[in-house]
This record gives structure tokens, sequence and C-alpha cells, in this order.
């Protein structure tokens, strides 16, 4: 009758159980911080061989932890508070679970979950490392746990109970209940804490005063997984912006995107630079560095959204206690590895020389760019919070980020096909330019015909096409020279081709899907179209050649909404397309207007129609847009998600990969 | 080239760099930082008409008023100034009375605001932590919205 519902009893404890799993996983922890690092500098095997029980019960303590907040979403336990705000019973099952991480205090769960699943990995998987290392790297990542266990025990618990347990839920923002949006918090986690293996690995050298290349061999594949996720996660919040946020733009540079684009900088940075710690042993102290940087950046990240003192359209936490938690955490680890670093970084022996012109300069130079603008993007997005303490209120837009950000990149776009192409140590710069002739004379030739075929727009932009061409162009000339193509008979090409190592097919791929980013990139920005006006049932509106009739307002039902949805029949000279739907939705829990765009897309470009207010005229406010290739933008990001994947593959690569066993030719059996 | 010679090389290399960014930033900081002000302060601080900033407060109950077309009117009150707005152009979802609004564009001679753009707010109690701020210190700060523990 009236609040109280009473549970089942079996329910009430498996959240408890729930709570009561993250308390131990925080006392492992702990142990896995402390014995494993203190073995490890005596030389006591026994309390090194700690490290990798605790790990494996730290995963699976907040495993359980994590399946009881699901099953509590899932069952809708109105009695755990964190249910109750962020979900409620008419919630479809999906949106349901992936409520648990929508919000703020569950999305820490999945935090520390990834955290202990990268650690775990650490002692099933690397087997082969030294104990030492092993030991030393656990005990950092549990460290790392600590820290995030005790925040989120005494700050941030989403097992703390309402009582009596209200009927139902507040509700997740609608605007929120979205697949994109689902899996988007999953992938850019992974990316943020899988940076933390860099990063342990790297306090591990630090610590130990020892790195090389088995170090780097072990590092790349963590670092591309994370780099990979990261990228993915970036790009469904892009693409989920695009559709859902109703202004057809894809990058806002928004605090909280910039929060997790800065990561994925130094991210690149540092894989490249495992690349030469790899295969060379130089740029030992780069490598340090930017792991130290890109895991700092991640913290930073989680900070900027946790604690809300910058607006944006997350909003996500906006409780300056907590911000201060986060920000003792952050202010221990980043000063912590950066002091150790400034310490310890002279005791790494030198490693291999190399020319100015050769593939490690071209790599110092890329790693050179990337922090440089990273470093950009930081001034920009903190710049606020600085002026803020002086008295002023101000905000940083797009226009600053394209002044500093843009021009940066440009000369890493000229320099990306140079890289494949210059040897190790000592490269040949004629040589190189020489083999990308071609790229270019296809680049030179695009700017012609792009200025021939149209005539508005930016002047700048038909360079920006031929610039991601270039790249393009650059990566696809690499793997001809590599395959003999036009050189060799096509057999021979076929063979060279079948015998490239997957991690030269990765650089190929990657490198390109990061010029058909720029191309969408540019292609967008230059020729949008955009039409904002009033329409009446009957009337049609046109926009980039197409002819849009609006037939009318149509009231409909969803599973937890209401809604007026919009019809425009799509016709191009003459023909009809296809009808489109924006709609406009009143959500039953909690009660929210979201409005939905509605949206053709197709490779040359998107149309993109949004419905506005309904006018006491009878007609309809009206925003339409038409985004040329704005698909290349996420087809370009999973172009080099897939580029990653495939370096990733490389058998070459993979730790922990059992060696197959070798039988010696004229084995001489033991007497 | 001694090695001397080559890390001389490349610590003029990063310099450079480092020097563009930095000249590039200074200049970016310049000209494209937006200041956001309540009525109040625009009346405090006299700003001068074409100079673009973010104009932040309440939208005035019964302020809103629909011109031809997509052209809307409203008011911009932090309780103690009023200022009027002109904006051409679909407004968010969640703009209504008595809502927090933010506003970028700049003053006309005659005073009113000429907004090019209106912020999209995506939470119904989501109030621009920098309109709540100047609330604040104004005293006016009503309610407290508990955006604070509720969590998006």
């Amino acid at each position: 009758m009236n609040g109280q519902r009473f549970e089942e009893p079996a329910a009430a404890v498996i959240i408890e159980i729930g709570h009561f799993a993250l308390m131990l996983a925080l006392a492992v922890a702990m142990v896995q911080m402390i014995m494993p690092f203190w073995g490890a500098r005596v030389g006591d095997y026994g309390l090194m061989r700690i490290a990798e029980p605790a790990a494996l019960a730290q995963f699976g303590l907040i495993c359980i932890s994590f399946m009881a907040l699901i099953y509590a979403y899932v069952t809708s336990d109105f009695s755990v508070l964190n249910v109750f705000q962020n979900s409620h019973s008419t919630k479809p099952l999906i949106y349901r679970i992936s409520g648990v991480w929508g919000n703020h205090e569950g999305s820490m769960i999945l935090w520390v979950l990834i955290l202990a699943l990268f650690g775990a990995f650490v002692a099933l998987f690397g087997r082969s490392l030294p104990q030492r290392l092993r030991s030393d790297v656990l005990a950092v990542q549990a460290s790392i746990g600590v820290a995030f266990l005790l925040y989120i025990i005494f700050a941030s618990n989403p097992f703390l109970r309402l009582v009596p347990a209200p009927l139902d839920g507040r509700g997740l923002n609608p605007i929120l209940q979205d697949p994109a949006l689902a899996f988007h918090p999953p992938f850019l986690y992974t990316g943020y804490v899988g940076f933390s293996m860099a990063f342990s690995f790297s306090i591990a050298a630090l610590v130990e005063g020892r790195i090389d290349a088995a170090w780097a061999r072990w590092v790349r594949p963590w670092t591309l997984l994370a780099w990979m996720c990261l990228t993915l996660g970036i790009a469904m919040g892009s693409w989920w912006a695009y559709y859902e946020l109703g202004w057809g733009g894809w990058w806002f540079w928004d605090p909280v995107e910039n929060a997790s684009f800065m990561p994925w900088l130094a991210g690149t940075a540092l894989l490249h630079s495992a690349v030469v710690m790899e295969k060379r042993e130089a740029l030992k102290v780069w490598t340090l560095l930017l792991a130290i940087l890109a895991f700092s950046l991640s913290l930073m990240g989680t900070f900027l959204v946790r604690s809300g003192v910058l607006s944006s359209v997350h909003a996500f936490a906006v409780d300056p206690a907590r911000g201060t938690f986060i920000l003792a955490i952050m202010v221990i680890f980043i000063g912590g590895s950066l002091t150790l670093f400034a310490m310890r970084a002279k005791e790494l022996r030198q490693g291999g020389m190399f020319a100015p012109i050769s593939r490690e300069g071209g790599l110092v130079l890329n790693n050179l760019l990337l922090t440089v603008a990273c470093a950009t993007v930081l001034v920009g997005t903190l710049q606020p919070l600085a002026a803020e303490m002086f008295g002023l209120k101000i905000s940083v837009g797009a226009p600053y980020f394209n002044m500093t950000f843009v021009p940066l990149m440009i000369p890493l776009l000229l320099a990306i096909p140079y890289g494949p192409f210059l040897a190790w140590k000592r490269g040949d710069f004629v040589g190189a330019s020489q083999r990308l002739m071609a790229a270019a004379v296809i680049a030179l030739l695009l700017i012609v015909a792009v200025f021939a075929v149209v005539q508005h727009g930016p002047w700048l932009a038909p360079f920006g096409l031929a610039l991601g061409l270039w790249v393009i162009g650059g990566a696809v000339s690499e793997w001809a020279f590599r395959v003999r193509l036009f050189k060799a008979s096509l057999h021979e090409n076929l063979r060279r081709a079948r015998n490239l190592p997957r991690s030269v097919y990765g650089t190929t791929v990657a490198h390109c899907g990061m010029g058909v980013l720029v191309i969408g990139i540019v292609a967008t920005t230059a020729w949008r179209s955009e039409v904002v006006t009033t329409v009446k049932p009957g009337e049609s509106v046109a926009i980039a050649g197409y002819d849009m009739k609006f037939i009318g307002v149509f009231p409909g039902r969803g599973p937890n909404y209401q809604e007026q949805v919009g019809r425009f029949d799509v016709s191009k000279g003459g023909t009809k397309v296809l009808s489109l739907f924006p709609a406009k939705r009143i959500y039953d829990a909690p009660r929210q207007a979201t409005n939905e765009a509605g949206i053709y897309p197709s490779l040359t470009g998107d149309l993109y129609v949004v419905l506005g207010d309904h006018l006491k005229n009878g007609g309809y406010a009206l925003r339409a847009y038409f985004n040329p290739m704005v698909r290349f933008i996420w087809i370009g990001t999973l172009i080099m998600f897939l580029g990653g994947g495939l370096s990733l593959s490389d058998r070459r690569l993979r730790i922990g990969a059992p060696k197959p066993a070798r039988k010696p030719r004229n084995a001489v059996p033991a007497e | 080239m001694t090695r001397k010679q080559r890390r001389a090389g490349l610590i003029g290399v990063v310099v450079a760099v480092i020097a563009v960014a930095v000249g590039l930033v200074l200049v970016a900081m310049q000209n494209e930082i937006v200041f956001f002000r309540t009525p109040s302060d625009v009346a405090a601080l006299k700003v001068k008409p074409g100079d673009r900033f973010r104009l932040g407060g309440l939208v005035a109950k019964g302020s809103v008023i629909r011109g031809q077309g997509t052209k809307v009117e409203f008011s911009v009150t932090d309780t103690i100034k009023t200022i009027k707005v002109s904006y051409d152009g679909i407004l968010p979802d969640l703009f209504r009375d008595g809502q927090g609004v933010v506003a970028e564009g700049k003053l006309a001679a005659d005073g009113r605001f000429l907004a090019d753009s209106v912020l999209a707010k995506h939470d119904e109690k989501y109030m621009p932590p920098e309109v709540a701020k100047a609330l604040k210190e104004k005293g006016l700060w009503q309610g407290a919205e508990k955006s604070a523990k509720s969590g998006s």
C-alpha cells in the first residue's frame, strides 16, 4: 500500500555479498600491493609468488561484486540506492544492465573490474616474465586498485541500501538509453584502464632500474589492446553524439571528449615508441614517460568527468567531495610516478644511436608532435578551470582547438607515409620520396580535381582532402613496394603478400584508416549545408539536391515513451528515395523530452532532419543538414581498430604464446 | 655527426615545435576565449556591443515570444537584472520558463543580446555550473537542485 516492499531474503543477501566481496577485494589488493613488492626488494620468492593468486582472487571478488550489482538492476531491486536513482521497472532489460555502468558509482565498479582483469591476465599469461618483474607489476596494479577501491567503498558506494525500499526508481536519463552508449563506457574504460598495464610495467622498470627489448615486447600488446578499445570507445561516443544530440555534430571539443582524446594521443605515441624500443632498444626514456603520461591522462580524464568542475554535455557527477578524493589519487600516482621517473630514469642504459633521418627519427617526430598536440588540448581543457581561480568565467571552444591542434597535425600527417619507408638507424629520405611519388601525384591531382568540380567552401579544404589521400596513398605504396607490385610477376606479388607479417598489414591498414578519417573530417567540416526554417504539412524543403516533402506529424508509442513522429518523403531529381521520420519523444520516467533525428545515411553524405516546435500557424520548426562523407569518420576509426587487431594477432608479438618446441636436427639422446 | 651535435639538433627541433605550439596557443587564447557573464555582470562591466560572450541565467517566466518562422525572443535573468535575447533557430528540447540557459552571441546597440547559439542541456534538472555558481554568489540559489547527488 505504501512504499514498503519486502525483499526475498535471497535477494537481500546477494547485495550484501556483493558489498562484502568488494571489501574483501580491498583487503586482497592491499596484500597484493605490499607483500610481492617487499619480496621483490629482498629477493624472497615466497613473498613474490603471492602476487599471482592475489591478482586472481581480486578479480574473482570484484566479479562477484559486479554481478551482484547487475543482479540488483536486472531484478529492479529498489532497496539499493543506486538502482533506485538510476533505474526503473519499465526500462528494457538491456538498458537495465547497461544502467549498471551508466551512472557514476556503477561505472567505478566497472573501472576496478577491468583493472583487476588486466592484473589477472598478467598472473595467468605472464608466466614467461621474470618473477621479480611480474611481482612488481602486479604490486603496482594492486596499488591502483587499493586507491580506487577505497574511493568506491568510502565515497562512491553503489551498495548502499534504502529502507524502506521505494516502489519504483527514478529511471535512467532517456538520452543514455541507447545501444551505442550502452557499450561506450566498457570500451572506453578498457582503454583507460588498459594503459595502467604500461604504467605498472614502467614503474616496475624504474624501480628495478632496468628496461630492455623484452619489456617492450610485453608492453606492446597490452598497449595495443588498450589503444584499440579507446579508439572504438571514442568513436562510439562521437557517433552517439551525432545522432542523438540533434546538431549533426560529431565532435564538440567538450571537456569530457577531450578527457578521452588526450589519453588516446599519448597512447598512440606510446604505441609507436614501444615499437622502436622493441626493435632497436632506443627511446627507452620516451616510452617510459609516455606510459606514465598516458595513464596519468586517463586518471585526469576520470577526474574531469567525475568531479563536475567543468560543465559539459555529460554532467556526470557533481560532487566536490568525491572530486577531492580523486584529486588526491591523482596527485599521489601522477606526482609519485613522475618523481620516480626523474630520480631513476638515468639508471637506464642508453639505447642504440640513430641518424636524425631514420625510422627512429621519424617516430621521435611523431612522439613530439602528438605529445605537444596533447598538451595544447590539455591547456585548452583546463584553461577555464585556471581562469576560474582568478575569478574569470570563460569557455574555450572549437575555434581555439582548431587554431592550435590542427596546425600541429598537418606536419604529422605529411610525415606518416615516410615512416615505414625510412630504414632503421639511417634512412634514405630521397629514396623514400621517390617511392612516394605516385602517392604525391595522386594527392595533387585530387586538389586540382576538387578545385575544378566544387566551387564553394573553404579554399583549404581540397588540401585537407589531399592530405588524407596522401596518407592512404603512402600506406598503400609501402605495401606495394614490399610485394614488388608491378616490378615482379603477379605470382611473386601474391607470394610476398601472403608472407608479410600481420603487423605490417596492421600498420598499413591503421594508417589507411587515419587517412579515411581525415578525409571524412575535412569533407564534413568544409561542405556541410544547413537549412533552418518552418514548414507546414504539404510543403517541401530543398537541401543539397534533395527535396523533402513534409507529410505531417503522427502520434506513436514506444516501450517507455510517447512520441510525435514527423514524416518527410525525400526525393532526388523527381524520384522518391525514402521517408524520414524525425520524432519528438516524451519518456515515462523520468519525464523528459528528447529529439530523434531522421537520418538518411550514405557514403557521400548524411541527410539529417530534426523536428522543432509546433508553431501557432500549424507549421513546425525544422532543422535539416547535409553532412558530406561524415560516415568516413567512423569508418576510418573502425579501420584503425581493425589495423590494430591485425597487429595484435601477429604471432610473433603475442606474449605468453608458448614457442613450439623445436627438436634439434641431430639430437643426441641423453645417456 | 657527434652525439653532442645530434642531441643539440634534437633539442633544437623540440624547442622549435614547442615554440610553434605555444605561439598558436597564445594567439588562440587571445582571440577565441569566450567569457561567461550573467545579466548583472553585463550591466556592471558595461559590456560593449559587438563583444562576443556567453550569457547565462534563468529563462524569465512568461518571456518567451515566438516571432516569424524560427525567430524567438526571451529574457534571461539572474533575478537582479534581465536582458532580452533574440534568437533565430530551433531552441533545445529542455528550454523552458525558469530553466537555466546559456546563450552565446553578442550585444546589440540597443542592449538586446543577439544569440547565435543556445546551449543544449540533456538533464531536466541540470543547471550549468557557471549559472549555478553565479546565482550562488548573488545569494539567489534556490532549492539547491540536488543535481549533486542524483548522478545523471
